[in-house]
């Protein structure tokens, strides 16, 4: 009984994952890409996803832009604020390595020093459908267990 | 005796309670997302969104904000919950074995009221500016749309001679009842909190509106609250049409097929509007709502 409830929540984090965004010093052209993914074209609503507004629904944070030092203390109030489980897709170059803004001194340069990455896609902005795309995988990692906030927990 | 407790408990925990009532209203939920995104040129969610949304909320973790009474944030959508079960357990659809007496309408306002309620406490208790502009936007919004509400049911109940909800399904059609199906779809809009009086849980606009606090299984059993309470409403719209049918499985197919047109309307609406104000919205039913229940209480009187 307790199996297929368990199975019944596995499948179900699968199919409905929200999104949240934030905006770490990006130049935009990443959260404009974020916009067409729920748009007519591509209509994300169609896996389950739903961009919410409060941290507080979220399954999946989106974050964009090269983690400048004054949004550093904010991006991490924002991931402790989203209930596990959770995933965290990183979009687009500047997350991944402060892409143009590489060694400019008000930036830390790396999501990975901030908060526990679990995909990246990358771009300068990547494409909508690669955003699904991260989107989906994403949502498969919440159902097996994957992503690295249930990792991290299991092994505590 | 025995048999009135085992009927009363197939009310409350399946049909038309707690059972029926979810799949019914996520059905409806999901046809209205899937209503909406036809209409915007999307594909739009598949058939078991609702559910899978729910369930993946049980399994979340639940983060109790710092400051707030972990009694009372559980306590709110429990009681919510418990009052629109009982409310549903209450609705006279085709089959139902419920409970049914005299001034069983009463009781079913009240307990449409508790979730309102509830709504609006959960609003100042998670200490939110959202969700307290939320909360203040929903209790204004509540005086608005009751006028047409109650003004509606109690021209029915006056020109039945009774405050059973037995008696309104069985009634004939006429010109009373369409006029107060009509009134009670105005206040629908509101108490749906679709487009324009999307006010209390204004997306983009105040976050979350309420529940921007919520998360986990609280917020869940207020979603499956929201999925009752739609469930409900309609019915509500539905049984004024069910009366001339006399074989159950007609009134049944009546029953469904004015839940969805309500549901249609519903989200031609909102999809065609855009949100008001809230004093806008006020105006708004204190106007037309008052018109509404004058022309309901004249058909019904006169008719
Ligand atoms: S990856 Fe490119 S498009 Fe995205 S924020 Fe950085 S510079 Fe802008």
């Amino acid at each position: 009984m307790s199996n297929i409830f368990s199975r019944l929540i596995q499948t179900s984090r699968r199919r409905s994952p929200w999104v949240y965004r934030i905006n770490a010093g990006s130049c935009n052209g990443c959260d404009i890409e974020v916009a067409p993914c729920f748009s007519p074209r591509y209509d994300g609503e169609q896996i389950g996803a739903v961009l919410q507004g409060s941290p507080k629904h979220t399954d999946i944070l989106l974050i964009s832009g090269p983690i400048t030092l004054r949004t550093q203390e904010m991006v991490k109030d924002v991931y402790q604020q989203i209930p596990s489980p959770k995933a965290v897709i990183a979009l687009g170059s500047c997350p991944a390595s402060g892409n143009v803004f590489h060694g400019s001194p008000t930036i830390v340069g790396s999501a990975e020093a901030v908060i526990p990455v679990d995909l990246y896609v990358p771009g300068c902005p990547p494409r909508p459908q690669a955003i699904l795309e991260a989107i989906q995988k994403a949502s498969v990692m919440l159902e097996k267990g994957e992503t690295r906030s249930q990792r991290e927990v299991s092994h505590e | 005796m025995n048999n009135w407790w085992i009927n009363a408990i197939l009310a409350l925990l399946f049909w038309p309670g707690l059972l029926s009532g979810a799949l019914f209203g996520w059905f409806l939920l999901w046809m209205s997302r899937k209503f909406i995104a036809r209409l915007q040129g999307r594909q739009g969610p598949p058939f078991y969104q609702p559910f899978f949304d729910f369930w993946k909320l049980i399994g979340k973790k639940t983060i109790i904000p710092n400051g707030v009474n972990p009694v009372l944030f559980y306590a709110l959508p429990i009681i919510g919950l418990i009052s629109i079960i009982f409310a549903l357990a209450l609705l006279p659809v085709p089959g139902s074995s419920g409970i049914s007496f005299e001034g069983d309408l009463v009781l079913l306002i009240y307990l449409i009221e508790m979730p309102v309620l509830m709504d609006v406490i959960a609003g100042y208790v998670t200490r939110s500016v959202y969700a307290q502009v939320g909360a203040t936007r929903e209790a204004i919004l509540t005086i608005a749309y009751n006028l047409p509400f109650l003004g509606a049911l109690i021209a029915l109940a006056v020109r039945l001679h009774s405050f059973k909800l037995a008696t309104f399904a069985a009634a004939p059609i006429s010109i009373a009842t369409i006029l107060a199906a009509v009134a009670l779809f105005v206040a629908l809009l509101a108490q749906l909190k679709v487009n324009p009086f999307s006010i209390p849980n204004a997306e983009q606009e105040i976050v979350a509106g309420i529940h921007v606090e919520y998360n986990g299984l609280p917020l869940a059993l207020f979603e499956l609250t929201h999925a009752l309470e739609t469930s409900l409403l309609v019915g509500l719209i539905s049984i004024l049409f069910i009366g001339p049918f006399t074989s159950i499985w007609m009134k049944l197919l009546i029953f469904f097929v004015v839940a969805v047109v309500v549901i249609l309307l519903t989200n031609i609406t909102a999809a065609g509007t855009a949100r008001l104000k809230v004093q806008h919205a006020f105006k708004f039913y204190w106007t037309w709502g008052i018109a509404a229940t004058v022309l309901v209480v004249a058909a019904a009187l006169i008719l």
